[in-house]
């Protein structure tokens, strides 16, 4: 069911969530990196303080002990903003969280150009592709706070390595609570047969009101929202192409290496339709409202419709 | 296998010569590797197994068990060849080091074979990774204590740092940090003066009065003075740990120093070894080019003469 006029931001799923399964018996930990307020990590520590660890502003060491904290038997988390992990931090994260697949789970905040007035610095446009280029990282991207906290929970009920990526506004709230996170699997939000709009994160609700301007113009797209990155949901990409025959994608990151590239690849491989690509391009983000820097970069309703009309006329037929 | 104090220092040092003969032996097989290090931590690493460590090598995973994590990870061939000697592994099985197909990599992997506790290569990552496993212990009410080796190159990365000023913050004095000081790394020496009581042979001044960098590279081809990190002991004391300075080649010393470790309280506690690289073979000792390179059928010939029992 989708709501509307609510929002919240995703960020604020961590703490409570990790706090509730805590208090179900899970043996979580929580590293943190001085960002622990903007993550909402911290209310974790308010009730667990033994198991809240801070490292100061050392996001290597953290994820270090995080890793060794997993290897004594614990669920351990950590968090920061995406900007400083993975940014400062990919080599940990591949030699002590990829390789040996060590049940350490990252939350990083404040992705994308809707991190807002503090600029391009803080604006992370690459977290994704970073952590979608190394296997077995879990890659979730929740289109809204109902769907972070349920892949908080399956991250800390499932085990291995994950990277959960949250935002700092309060966006839109699309899903109620009887919508069920499933790893692997793209929900399916709007049906319709001319066009396919994949869209993370808080584009999602962009692809849906996207869907609707398509309508008025008497284009049926259908919308999936590909929260979970990986494992990508690979037969509902292959569906869209045999059933829409032409599919775009709306990410706020850099075209390479995240969404786009993983539906351009499957298609390639296996079924080429026409794809369009909605995102960042070869340039980085600047200050501004979060609404401001959507528009600012296309990364709106109108621009997703747009491109459905153009890739709908490349279609062979 | 607690209370293994019983074994002899001779029978250690025997010990010891065995694991050096195996770090040439699997130098030699594989045709690569990195031996000098590996020397120059055998001591270290082979009283940590017959002396320290409360451990069992028929339950590696022994949630009990001591910690010992190697932050120098590219320094496999000791620690294969101890973990063999502990009866971890065969010791035939040392002859696959760095092969396809075997257990034994060019740097450590995490439970391959079982018993090695943290995969390493990249330097700078261990002693973080040991913090996560005392703090673990605290949490879990478990009496293990965590011993990582870390190299010069390992004190010259900033993480080092980052986890040696949270380990004071917390008082983890279930852990210990032991540096395999042999003043070489890759491409040289890391404080040259050392070596020659003088501040050696510079390339030609390029001019008068002009400004030289402190590090340079010598007519052999080897760096001088890579980076200085003296004076080290009072670093790791500045970031409130208990330290120790002591000779890495004295078993007695090595094991009263690390017993010690275990015992103390209220702060993590950071032994410095002072170490030979390449210790044991004569034309290893203090010679950069054996940090990653193997030997020559020849050369290791001489070694095995040298390393005689």
């Amino acid at each position: 069911m989708v709501q509307a006029a609510k929002t919240e931001a995703t960020r604020a799923a961590l703490g409570p969530t990790l706090a509730r399964l805590c208090q179900e018996g899970l043996d979580i930990v929580c590293v943190d990196a001085d960002l622990g307020y903007s993550t909402s990590a911290v209310k974790f520590g308010q009730a667990f303080p033994e198991r809240f660890f801070t490292v100061g502003v050392a996001e290597q060491n953290m994820i270090g002990v995080a890793a060794g904290l997993a290897a004594c038997g614990k669920i351990a988390f950590c968090s920061s903003f995406a900007v400083f992990a993975p940014g400062h931090c990919f080599d940990q994260l591949r030699m002590q969280v990829a390789q040996p697949g060590t049940n350490v789970k990252l939350v990083a905040s404040h992705g994308g150009v809707v991190t807002g007035e503090d600029g391009a610095s803080a604006e992370a446009l690459e977290d994704l592709a970073l952590m979608l280029s190394m296997p077995p990282f879990r890659v979730i991207f929740p289109a809204d706070v109902v769907e972070a906290e349920q892949a908080i929970e399956a991250a800390a009920r499932t085990e291995g390595p994950f990277y959960i990526r949250t935002l700092r506004p309060k966006t839109a709230v699309i899903y109620d609570e009887s919508y069920r996170f499933k790893l692997g699997r793209w929900d399916r939000l709007r049906d319709g047969r001319d066009v396919t709009l994949i869209a993370c994160g808080e584009l999602v609700k962009a692809a849906l009101d996207a869907a609707d301007l398509l309508a008025a113009g008497g284009i049926e797209a259908r919308v999936l929202n590909a929260a979970s990155l990986r494992p990508m949901d690979r037969e509902a990409v292959l569906a869209a192409a045999a059933e829409t025959g032409a599919i775009v994608t709306a990410e706020d990151h850099f075209i390479h290496g995240g969404l786009g590239s993983l539906v351009a690849t499957a298609l390639a491989e296996e079924r080429p339709v026409p794809v369009a690509f909605v995102g960042m391009r070869d340039r980085y983000g600047t200050s501004g409202t979060w609404e401001q820097l959507l528009e600012h970069f296309h990364l709106t309703p109108e621009a997703i419709a747009q491109a459905a009309r153009d890739v709908i006329s490349r279609k062979s037929t | 296998m607690a209370g293994t104090q019983t074994v002899s220092t001779e029978e250690v040092q025997a010990i010891a010569r065995r694991v050096r003969r195996h770090i040439i032996a699997m130098t030699l097989a594989a045709n690569s590797g990195h031996p000098g290090g590996s020397l120059s931590a055998a001591d270290i690493v082979t009283t940590l197994y017959f002396r320290v460590l409360r451990h069992d090598p028929r339950n590696p995973l022994w949630p009990d068990r001591d910690r010992f994590i190697m932050s120098k990870g590219h320094a496999t061939p000791v620690l294969y060849g101890v973990l063999a000697e502990a009866g971890y592994i065969p010791v035939e099985e040392l002859d696959t080091f760095r092969q396809l197909g075997s257990r034994l990599q060019g740097h450590t992997i995490m439970q391959k074979p079982p018993g090695v506790e943290m995969s390493a290569g990249a330097l700078g990552m261990g002693l973080s990774f040991s913090l996560g496993q005392a703090l673990a212990g605290k949490l879990d009410g478990r009496d293990y204590h965590v011993f990582c080796l870390c190299s010069d190159g390992d004190s010259e990365e900033g993480q080092t740092w980052e986890a040696a000023m949270a380990a004071a913050h917390h008082k983890a004095d279930n852990l210990t940090v032991i540096i395999d000081r042999n003043h070489i790394q890759n491409d040289g020496f890391s404080d040259y003066q050392r070596f020659t009581g003088d501040e050696g042979e510079k390339p030609d001044p390029s001019g008068e009065g002009r400004w030289e960098p402190a590090g340079w590279v010598m007519k052999d081809g080897h760096t001088a003075n890579i980076m200085n990190l003296e004076p080290l002991e009072e670093k790791w004391k500045a970031f409130g740990w208990r330290t120790w300075r002591i000779d890495g080649h004295d078993i007695d010393a090595i094991t009263r120093t690390l017993e010690a470790a275990k015992a103390h309280g209220g702060q993590p506690t950071a032994v410095i070894c002072e170490t030979i690289k390449g210790k044991g073979v004569s034309y290893m000792e203090n010679n950069p080019d054996f940090h990653g390179k193997a030997p020559t059928p020849e050369q290791a010939e001489q070694a095995y003469r040298e390393l005689a029992d």
